[in-house]
């Protein structure tokens, strides 16, 4: 399986990308509306102190003259300390004010104020002029009011919005991408309740997983259902096989065991006699051979989904024992065993174990010479030990690692018949387990020994 | 202390076209440190008696500071800074308004006072203009006239009285000539502004033959030697200390409204000195901590409480309606009807 890109990942920054670009667009947007507020609001100010600059225009003999409003300056001040300027204008001479104070480059038309933006006397100001006609309708003049004041206040008020939008919208940023990591969470809950309804189960649970989806994860759901009814009929197909074989192959050899020792009994002639002997007990080793690799088969199947249960060692040891003890009586061979009293507790597939034990013992019944004795040791030390020793030929000298390959045979095994699976099966058995296979000859003098090492968990 | 008259040229400039000769210079003195590490120059209406022990006691918390000072009027000093473009580094004026119309048309330097924040918000402008004493407007009342009678509280009452009998006070009151005098201009003006009683009191005053004075000290000695039974608009601070010397007067605050006029320092741009002109600004923001000063000057540091306590009394604010009263026409118009109320000829 490769490492893909998480969804987890991806849904975040997605999120969290969106997130942060609604926040730079609030911002912006914060910060343009508030500005153009600012302004707006700073420009009808400055309309109003015009207009009623204008409306105090009046007409005497002399011309034009001006009663400035004492509030159409003092309202200017009303937000901020910014500076005011103004210049009224008739017919192009300069009534009052500041003289310097540029005028608007278009007269602006009666009754629509115009606004500008210009630099005066080193700072950027803002700008409205107003007509108005005054004077007898025969002498109607068109007098501009100017009035100016600078950005000050504006550019601080900007700077306030500015600072908030900036930590509303971080704010809002940091918010946003927590809650899009939550979401994300959220969203893959049903895929991690998937996982694990399916990573529960047991090795043999090939059941349809019923777990509720989401619409999204159901085809999933379908695919992974319906590819283990595939593997269950598959699995059930394999041991059936297993089981049919064994039968197949067993049942014919004990038919044909049993007609060859009634055989045996009919004949006179001791040469026939040992003919059939000879016969028998390839039979036997044909039909242990049959055994064995059913039994390498279903430590190679049940590797694959271990059915780890609490046993006591000691118990299984003893009951692997008794079961052998029938075989090994013919050849007058006793099989002592030494464990612990109390139990040994083990987590472990005991039909694997025993499976183990059982090919080891089985070896050693082989090997031993008539009216010997196996001793089966248990030891709980830092690791749990069960030793098989025996009294026979031992296996020689040389490199012992190799018996543990199928179908390798040791190198003093004479004319003894066997599948070279026995060692094999309880490797692998060990190695499941978590443990290893120890081979050697008996340091207390002659036989083999051979130990199951498995660790403490 | 005086207020000195506000040159007829004061349109002239305010127009900026004409060219003006140099401003006038009443009085100076060179407070000399040794060694000398740095000079102070001030520009200020308030008279050398005044701001004498102010000078000596910053001096002695500046060592090797030498201070240059120069009396000149309201108007002069306005011309020296928006005209001449003297260079000083302190304009110390009584004339809130052109002190206003400096800072407005960007001839002053900020600065950002850290005792600023101990000050009430009337009292700083722009970080450019900063307040530093009050002085009521107020009125003066002849003992010697007066004698045992109640003498009027207010505007209306005031008006009353004098109405009721113009024989006895007929030529007999005085106020500023507001043609003369920039304080006398700025209160009127801000009368006019607060109250309708204002024109009417013109009125009456311009029927009694009212005399015109162009400054508060003759007005009070006008008053306490029994010349005249009542002076209107006399600036309170001068009056009162006077009247530690002087008897024969009494000061009243009305009790319909009190101006308060602010007297301020400000930094020219020209200013060389910017430190020492700061800590002088410093200096003289904390004047309330300094009773001995303001005792040995007569000047009274500002302080918040008093308006707290007297709801009539109403400091002149500072911003552009300052402006609205140096108007070439406003004033014209201004001038025009008071000489039309008061002068009567």
């Amino acid at each position: 399986m490769t490492a893909g890109t998480s969804i987890r990942q991806r849904l975040f920054f997605q999120l969290a990308g969106i997130a942060a670009l609604l926040s730079v667009a609030f911002f912006l947007v914060v910060q343009v509306v508030a500005e153009r507020a600012a302004e707006g609001t700073q420009d009808d100010i400055l309309s109003a102190s015009a207009i009623a600059i204008a409306d105090s225009l009046r007409s005497e003999e002399s011309g034009v003259t001006l009663e400035l409003p004492y509030s159409a300056l003092s309202m200017l001040s009303t937000i901020n300390e910014d500076r005011v300027f103004y210049r009224v204008v008739a017919a192009g001479e300069t009534l009052t004010g500041y003289e310097d104070l540029p005028l608007p480059d278009e007269t602006p038309q009666l009754g629509l104020p115009t606004f500008e933006t210009l630099s005066y006397r080193g700072d950027e100001v803002r700008s409205v002029s107003v007509v108005r006609a005054v004077g007898p309708a025969t002498n109607l003049q068109n007098v501009v009011v100017t009035v100016a004041q600078t950005r000050l206040g504006l550019e601080a008020i900007s700077r306030r919005i500015t600072a908030t939008a900036t930590g509303v919208g971080a704010g809002f940023f940091l918010v946003a991408t927590a809650l899009s990591l939550w979401a994300a969470n959220l969203a893959l809950r049903p895929i991690d309740r998937m996982t694990g309804a399916v990573t529960r189960r047991g090795p043999k649970d090939l059941r349809p997983v019923l777990a509720e989806t989401p619409t999204e994860l159901a085809p999933l759901l379908e695919a992974i259902n319906s590819f283990m009814g595939r593997l269950r009929a598959s699995l059930t197909r394999t041991e059936d096989f297993i089981a049919e074989a064994a039968h197949r192959v067993r049942t014919p050899l004990a038919t044909v065991r049993a007609q060859a020792e009634v055989t045996h009994r009919k004949l006179q002639k001791p040469e026939h006699k040992q003919a059939i002997r000879e016969m028998i007990r390839a039979i036997d080793e044909s039909s242990r051979s049959a055994e064995q690799m059913l039994d390498h088969a279903m430590v190679t199947f049940r590797a694959d989904s271990l059915a780890v249960e609490q046993l006591n060692l000691s118990a299984l040891v003893e009951e692997t024992c008794e079961r052998l003890k029938p075989t090994a009586d013919i050849r007058d061979i006793a099989i002592r065993t030494k464990a612990p009293d109390e139990p040994l507790m083990f987590e472990g597939d005991s039909i694997l174990l025993q499976a183990a034990l059982q090919n080891i013992i089985d070896n050693a019944i082989k090997y031993s010479p008539e009216d010997s004795e196996i001793t089966v040791r248990v030891d709980a030390g830092a690791d749990l030990r069960l030793t098989v020793s025996d009294q026979g030929r031992g296996f020689g000298a040389g490199d012992h690692s190799k018996l543990t390959t199928r179908f390798e045979r040791g190198g003093n095994v004479g004319n003894i018949v066997g599948s070279g699976l026995g060692l094999t099966i309880a490797d692998e058995v060990a190695r499941v387990h978590g443990g290893t296979l120890e081979i050697g000859n008996n340091p207390e003098g002659v036989g083999a020994c051979v130990s199951l090492v498995l660790p403490r968990l | 202390m005086r207020f000195p008259c506000l040159a007829a040229s004061l349109i002239a400039f305010l127009s900026l076209s004409v060219a003006s000769a140099a401003f006038e210079i009443e009085d100076q003195r060179l407070y000399t440190a040794d060694p000398e590490r740095s000079v102070l120059k001030i520009i200020s209406t308030a008279d050398l008696d005044v701001f004498d022990p102010i000078l000596i006691a910053f001096q002695a918390e500046n060592p090797g500071l030498s201070i240059d000072y120069t009396v000149t009027g309201t108007s002069d000093l306005m011309k020296a800074i928006y005209v001449d473009g003297a260079q000083f580094d302190l304009a110390i004026s009584s004339a809130m308004d052109l002190q206003t119309k400096l800072a407005n048309d960007g001839f002053l330097s900020s600065y950002a006072s850290p005792v600023a924040a101990d000050l009430p918000d009337w009292a700083i402008w722009r970080d450019q203009v900063f307040a530093f004493t009050q002085e009521p407007a107020v009125l003066l009342v002849s003992e010697a006239f007066f004698g045992d009678d109640p003498a009027p509280t207010n505007r209306d009452e005031l008006i009353a009285l004098l109405r009721e009998s113009p024989e006895r006070f007929q030529g007999r009151i005085g106020t500023y000539d507001v043609r003369r005098s920039g304080f006398g201009y700025l209160v009127a003006t801000q009368d006019s502004r607060n109250s309708e009683a204002f024109w009417r009191l013109m009125e009456v005053m311009g029927r009694l033959d009212a005399k015109l004075y162009c400054c508060s000290g003759e007005m009070i000695r006008d008053v306490a030697e029994g010349r005249l039974a009542l002076a209107y608009n006399v600036l309170g601070s001068y009056a009162a200390s006077q009247k530690t010397t002087t008897d024969g007067f009494r000061i009243i605050e009305m009790t319909d409204f009190v101006n308060v006029m602010l007297r301020t320092v400000v930094i020219p741009q020209g200013s060389e000195n910017v430190e020492a002109a700061q800590a002088m600004v410093d200096f003289l923001l904390q004047l309330n901590e300094r009773p001995d000063l303001v005792a040995a000057s007569g000047l009274p540091a500002i302080d918040a409480s008093k308006f707290q306590a007297n709801a009539s009394l109403r400091p002149i604010r500072f911003g552009p309606g300052l402006l609205v009263f140096l108007d070439q026409l406003k004033r014209r118009n201004f001038l025009r009807n008071w000489e039309n109320s008061l002068v009567q000829e």
